[in-house]
């Protein structure tokens, strides 16, 4: 559903280019569909009713629709309106406080991911050389002290806690003394679920609050959540006054628009993101790459990053001479195939790239398995047969599909989708330098 | 709990005229209720139709039709959860992370030894940290059995040593905790079709339940979840959590519209009865309680 929101935005915008001028009808109906995308990412309502207001002005007002290029200014304005009610990218995420220890306090409702986030926190205040101390006060749940126990020893970082009967907010205080004690520089308090309409509950953290001062109070925020996202973070900032939000949970397909609503309400950034279940699956937030997100353009920056890091820059170039001189072959997909499954799960990869998903006729279904057939595929090709996959004929076929074990549809779709592959590349890349990583091949 | 749900849109209706207006603010609180605005216009859209062919002047007649309309789509007779067949049945309960599974397999065990039946609590979240604790905790306050294994071991293998178990000792629902997995993980969605493999192979016939529990404040991302779970498993119904909240659950409008998952149960708060059966009527009834 969301690809055919993405799809039909790109397609408005496209009709709208082809016309060269636009009228304020034509903005009308980019905006409608601007909407609707926004309101399907989960923006609350009125938040995306405002939003689409200002975009229109601007896109009107601007003597955009004489200018030169008109669609893609009007996609400009979106973006960068976005962008702005994200936070803009000028904050510095975070830093540490210069009398330690620094204190972080997570709040939230229930079940967003508050303790696993602790403990990234923890490994990340490590990476930074810091020592940090987890403190246990979710006395609610059951078992939920266990958990952070747990999250501390397998983040190597040592949890403080005083069992089921304490009071959180003497939990924390004790939790300083033990700090300043032992010189842990970095005091992180995990906090009870709790509904922001429960009272008594959200009496508990303001206590906890008073009783330690905590120089960040974050709400930790699932990126899955509704129209409500505004209500709960109205009500946690009024009992709490933020500092700020995590948004967790972005490994996932939700866009997140709730963000949006929380950042316009609360006026706090957003600090970090998290994006899996593992301790170090934990970033900074950029405002640019949600809006892309939300807007299902992907997150272009955040995959040239990544490609960076894992694709140096000769074996990049060498790749891309053998695609434009069309000595591509077997060998340097299944290498392109290695260096993808350095940059991470997959489907955050695909995610990320724009225009790829909702395009039709080629939907690549990128699955872990689906790439180990495809590998299993090229390794029962002889080495003649991944250069010059030309020859691969139905004999040779057969021959692959016993060999890797799959059937000779299988091994015909491959070779397909390499055809395509490569003719795509060659369109795609019209004599422009592809960005790093581009030319993948998706399995 | 039901009071006040959808307050807003019950408040729409007071002495307004049928015009443009009425229309958007109708949308509007459907939106905000999470009520995806493609079946939000779709709605609005029949409503419409059926104001002209009726030639309705009435704001109150409007409000029946939205009703019957809601009711439509949720399904007018009750899904209830399958108790009865050939002993012991299993439940698999499933979401994403964090939505309350764990806390709705203990409520799910007390509800059920209320109702006479003796219930085996099996924990196949092997992988959250305490997630086995958590569950033990459930059960010591429900009465009910849980069996557990070590950390990381398969949860396939679990649940068929859970249902020789409550076949030897005679239990007669084995209701299977799972670990939170987000729907676009494809090794995890595998493992959970392992899971129902190998309880199909077990009992000679599909488990007996397989239970979206969905978070009521989720948002448009619930569609992408149901249609994902239901493609690794027949999902036989769907559980909404944390309506005692102020986020309306909407969303699961949507999802029955689409795929006709019925909704079987709701959670109202984190004590062990804090559980109900779900009511079409009750929850449309509840859109339009005037809120006072
Ligand atoms: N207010 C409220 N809270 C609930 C409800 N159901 C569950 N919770 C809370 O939601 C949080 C998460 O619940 P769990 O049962 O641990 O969720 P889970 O789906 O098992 O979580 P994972 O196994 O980590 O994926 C806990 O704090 C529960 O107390 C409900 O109906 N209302
Ligand atoms: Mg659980």
């Amino acid at each position: 559903m969301f690809e055919g929101l993405t799809a039909k935005l790109q397609n408005t915008f496209s009709k709208l280019q082809k016309k060269g001028t636009l009228t304020e009808a034509d903005v009308d109906a980019a905006l409608r569909d601007i909407r609707l995308t926004l309101l399907e990412a989960d923006a609350n309502f009125h938040v995306v009713r405002e939003f689409v207001g200002r975009v229109r002005q601007r896109s009107i007002g601007e003597d955009i629709l004489r200018g030169l290029n008109p669609a893609q200014q009007v996609v400009k304005v979106v973006n960068d309106e976005l962008v702005e009610l994200l936070g803009g990218g000028s904050e510095k995420p975070f830093a540490f406080s210069s009398q330690p220890p620094t204190v972080i306090m997570l709040v939230g409702l229930q079940g967003t991911g508050k303790t696993t986030t602790a403990g990234k926190l923890a490994v990340w205040a490590r990476k930074e050389r810091k020592n940090p101390l987890l403190v246990a006060t979710d006395i609610h749940r059951p078992a939920a002290i266990e958990q952070l126990r747990q999250v501390g020893k397998s983040a190597g970082v040592p949890v403080f806690d005083m069992g089921q009967k304490t009071s959180p907010a003497d939990t924390a205080r004790a939790a300083m003394s033990h700090a300043r004690s032992n010189s842990l520089d970095t005091v992180i308090i995990d906090t009870a679920g709790r509904l922001h309409v429960d009272t008594e509950m959200m009496e508990e953290i303001r206590a906890v609050k008073e009783a330690v001062s905590p120089h960040e109070t974050l709400l930790v925020v699932d990126a899955m959540t509704g129209q409500d996202a505004v209500n709960a973070a109205t009500a946690f900032d009024k009992a709490v006054d933020l500092t700020g939000t995590i948004l967790t949970k972005l490994d996932g397909d939700a866009r997140g628009g709730a963000v949006l609503s929380i950042r316009h309400v609360t006026g706090k950034p957003v600090k970090f993101v998290g994006v899996g279940e593992k301790l170090d699956a934990f970033e900074f937030f950029y405002p640019d790459r949600m809006a892309s997100r939300i807007l299902g353009m992907g997150d272009v920056l955040s995959l040239i990053e990544k490609a960076e890091s894992a694709i140096s820059e000769e074996q990049a170039l060498e790749m891309e001479r053998k695609l434009r001189s069309n000595q591509f072959g077997f060998d340097d997909f299944l290498e392109q195939l290695q260096q993808i499954k350095q940059l991470g799960p997959l489907d955050q990869i695909l995610e990320m790239i724009p225009g790829l998903s909702p395009k039709k006729g080629m939907k690549l279904a990128v699955d872990e398995d689906a790439l180990r057939h495809t590998e299993a595929i090229i390794y029962s090709m002889t080495p003649q047969e991944r250069r010059d996959p030309g020859m691969l004929n139905g004999s040779r076929r057969r021959r692959i599909a016993i060999g890797s074990g799959m059937s000779v549809q299988d091994v015909n779709r491959l070779l397909n989708q390499f055809r395509q592959m490569k003719k795509m590349v060659r369109q795609l890349g019209g004599g422009k330098r592809l960005p790093k990583g581009f030319q993948m091949p998706m399995g | 709990m039901l009071r006040g749900f959808f307050k807003k849109l019950g408040a729409v209706f007071s002495g307004k005229q049928i015009d443009e207006d009425l229309w958007l603010e109708l949308e509007e609180a459907m939106v905000l209720s999470d009520i995806s605005i493609t079946t939000a216009e779709q709605v609005i859209g029949e409503l419409k139709a059926m104001v002209e062919k009726r030639q309705c002047r009435d704001t109150e007649e409007v409000r029946e039709f939205l009703k019957y309309e809601l009711i439509r789509i949720l399904g007018v007779e009750p899904a209830r959860l399958t108790t009865r067949g050939e002993y012991p049945l299993t439940w698999i309960v499933m979401g994403v992370n964090g939505t309350g599974k764990t806390t709705t397999v203990g409520k799910l065990a007390h509800w059920l030894k209320q109702r006479g039946f003796r219930p085996l609590l099996v924990a196949a979240d092997t992988f959250r940290a305490a997630a086995m604790e958590q569950l033990q905790e459930w059960g010591d306050r429900a009465g009910v059995p849980v069996l557990t294994h070590q950390m990381n071991a398969d949860p396939a293998a679990v649940c068929f040593d859970a249902w020789q178990s409550a076949k030897s000792r005679g239990f007669d629902i084995v209701v299977v905790d799972t670990a939170g997995r987000l729907h676009t993980k494809s090794n995890l969605m595998e493992e959970l079709r392992k899971i129902f493999r190998v309880v199909e192979r077990a009992q000679g016939r599909p488990p007996d339940e397989c239970l979206l529990v969905l978070d009521g404040s989720t948002g448009q991302n619930g569609l992408q979840q149901a249609e994902s779970f239901l493609k690794a498993v027949p999902v036989s119904g769907v559980i909404v959590t944390k309506l005692d909240g102020t986020a309306k659950g909407g969303i699961v409008i949507t999802i029955r519209d689409r795929h006709q998952i019925p909704i079987k149960m709701i959670g109202t708060g984190e004590k062990i009865d804090d559980i109900e059966e779900f009511d079409p009527r009750r929850f449309v009834d509840g859109i339009f309680e005037d809120d006072e």
